[in-house]
């Protein structure tokens, strides 16, 4: 599904990412653990093709395609999903005419017929409902005055309907209460069905309590510095990233 | 003194017909007046230069042409092409106590009505509005008797289809508890040179749907106004859309000469590549319990310029008055320029007024959220960026007009360059 070899990245000439392999087959769950300023978000960002985030070394391939030559708009195309951390309020463009356009696009470039309108809010609807968000959410301006937690769902809501082949998590499970997270995780967990693959980037193992993850990562100064399965992420609760040396243990405090 | 200037004067002291008198006076008016130069505070980012070494030039033949299509609309026609009246106005088929009848046409008290209106609405101080007083060989009276409510729109279009000087008057009065609706519109991209001023005289009670469509382009020049007189407790609501051209400019005046008028106006412009568009709009309210909403918009792309001057003149005498004016402009690229001046003068002391200009840029956190989600990129930034132009396309009165200008904008948008 998603092969990084050796990448490398900066934004403002400061390398964040320096020397990152990842391989993930499709129907696989990563999760991507690491101190803060490891380079977990700028992952995602050098991902989704964001501007001032340069790649100044090796090669990200989504299903055999060359991500990085694509636009931003094309990666979501080929089938990559990017939940952010902190979705940005967009006041004036509704979530229903937003959700519309993306869906359409996407089908369009996958050769299918666009959906009727009937159609898509028959799926826009079950897919609130999914994640618990009130339909008159549809309506409203793009997260305009939405709470933390109903940021986080309609991130839910909209990989749902768009059906990516990769998702990535960036801190979905940040600022939730237990309910909310648990919300989250069931929006994710009813999208694996052995093809799909994510990427689920936390700094807490909570999450991966509800999501379980095949593989987990630790990503350090830019590097994946350990690999293991879930139990890695049970370790790290534990001990904290201690085993990294005394520089990240200070980055924690 | 501009050559074009000094030919359109001389060539205005041939001309002889009923307005010879009023005519006379304007001359006078424009000699003293002379050419705008950069000095000038109306003209300080617009410059003439387009102009001033022109050559006057007259159309030797003029091809027939029809307003542009407008689905679902039912107007009066009147058309004017290069110039010239294409349209014979004894074939409208008009209701009783309408009149819309060409210049040349009219009997000898109609002559007398256009005469004492002439240059009586629009303020002297526009100097091409003084042009076109000297030299609008052509022009429309359209007269709605008092308590005529005529729904039927009168739209008087504008097309320049090649080199030559063009200058075209619309002169209109609403009786007592009149109704109609007015529609101005011009296209073409041809290079010349037009001015098109047109006065509103609007009785009390009566009542103004008004459009005005400035939509040439290329290396078109043009420079026009509509101006209105509202009496009392009298109502405008007036659609202006501007597109720009080498250069393209448009004064509105709105005068309140009665007590209890009420005006809106909403204008909107999007201007691509190298154009060039200004709105200066002038609002006085000279008499009491008056109100004013006003709502400029426009977005500016690749190396286009658009001035934009709001006035608002509250007279010792306009007390409650209510007085609104606001300009927002979106700048696509480095390159573009808005100048954007609001002039408030108020000297009544019971009145409410406020008045802002807002200049904003791409939001590009927002477009790559949008990007990420697969929405091409061009669609994106009319998600965007255009909802602001919509809203006031949203308020045009007329369906078919809304209905045939927002697919119009939002192509027009789509191509316009982000730098």
């Amino acid at each position: 599904m998603l092969k990084i070899k050796n990448l490398h990245a900066s934004v403002e000439d400061k390398a964040i990412i320096k020397g990152l392999d990842l391989e993930i087959n499709p129907g696989e769950v990563h999760a991507i653990m690491g101190p803060n300023g490891a380079g977990k978000s700028t992952l995602g960002y050098v991902l989704s093709g964001r501007d001032g985030y340069e790649v100044s070394e090796g090669q990200v391939e989504l299903e055999g395609n060359d991500l990085l030559d694509m636009e931003v708009e094309e990666r979501a195309q080929a089938g990559l999903f990017l939940a952010f951390q902190y979705p940005v309020e967009i006041p004036g463009v509704s979530n229903m005419e937003f959700m519309k356009e993306s869906v359409n696009a996407i089908r369009e470039q996958q050769g299918e017929e666009p959906l009727t309108a009937a159609d898509f809010l028959k799926k826009a609807k079950a897919a609130c409902k999914q994640v618990q968000l009130p339909l008159d959410f549809l309506k409203r301006g793009v997260n305009e005055g939405f709470s933390g937690g109903e940021k986080k769902r309609n991130e839910i809501m909209q990989m749902i309907l768009l059906e990516p082949k990769l998702a990535i998590l960036d801190e979905s499970d940040s600022g939730l209460d237990v309910d909310a997270l648990q919300v989250v995780a069931d929006g994710v967990n009813s999208q694996r069905d052995g093809k799909r693959s994510f990427i689920v980037v936390t700094h807490y193992q909570r999450l991966l309590d509800y999501i379980k993850p095949d593989f987990v990562h630790i990503l350090a100064d830019g590097k994946i510095v350990k690999s293991g399965d879930a139990s890695l992420a049970l370790e790290v609760e534990k001990s904290g990233y201690s085993f990294l040396g005394k520089k990240y243990e200070e980055a924690e405090a | 003194m501009s050559q074009w200037l000094t030919e359109v004067i001389e060539s205005a002291s041939a001309t002889s017909d009923f307005l010879a008198p009023v005519r006379k006076q304007a001359l006078s008016s424009l000699e003293q007046a002379g050419w705008p130069g950069r000095r000038n505070e109306a003209w300080r980012f617009t410059p003439l230069t387009p102009v001033e070494k022109r050559t006057v030039k007259t159309a030797a033949d003029v091809p027939a042409h029809d307003a542009p299509a407008i689905d679902g609309l039912s107007a009066y026609e009147l058309v004017f092409v290069d110039g010239q009246l294409t349209s014979d106005t004894a074939q409208l088929d008009l209701p009783a106590g309408v009149t819309v009848a060409a210049f040349d046409k009219l009997d000898a008290a109609q002559q007398d009505v256009v005469s004492s209106l002439y240059g009586q609405v629009k303020p002297q101080r526009h100097v091409f509005g003084l042009v076109n007083d000297v030299a609008s060989a052509q022009g429309i009276f359209i007269d709605i008797a008092p308590g005529i409510k005529l729904d039927k729109i009168i739209r008087v279009t504008n097309l320049v289809t090649q080199d030559v000087d063009a200058h075209t008057r619309v002169v209109a009065r609403l009786g007592e508890g009149a109704s109609a609706r007015i529609f101005e519109h011009a296209e073409g991209q041809a290079s010349s040179m037009s001015t098109a001023f047109a006065e509103y005289a609007i009785g009390d009670n009566a009542h103004l749907e008004h459009y005005r469509f400035a939509m040439m382009t290329g290396a078109a020049k043009q420079v026009g106004g509509s101006h209105f007189k509202l009496g009392n407790a009298s109502t405008l609501n007036s659609t202006v859309v501007g597109y720009g051209s080498e250069l393209s400019r448009l004064d509105v005046d709105i005068i309140h000469a009665g007590e209890h008028a009420d005006a809106k106006m909403n204008a909107v412009y999007l201007l691509a590549e190298g154009e060039l568009f200004d709105l200066h709009s002038n609002i006085e309210h000279t008499m009491p319990n008056g109100t004013t909403e006003e709502n400029a918009r426009g977005i500016v792309g690749d190396r286009a310029r658009a001035v934009f001057n709001g006035r608002i003149h509250i007279h010792r005498d306009a007390q409650k008055t209510l007085a609104e004016l606001n300009n927002r402009n979106l700048l696509l690229s480095r390159r573009g320029l808005i100048n954007t001046k609001p002039e408030l003068e108020i000297y009544a002391d019971d009145v409410k007024c406020a008045h802002g200009a807002t200049v904003a840029e791409i939001d590009d956190e927002a477009l790559f959220y949008l990007l990420t989600r697969g929405v091409p990129r061009s669609k994106a930034l009319v998600m965007l960026n255009f909802g602001f132009i919509q809203e006031l396309v949203n308020q045009v009165p007329e369906n078919s007009i809304r209905d045939w200008l927002l697919p119009k904008l939002s192509e027009r948008f789509a191509t316009m360059e982000v730098k």
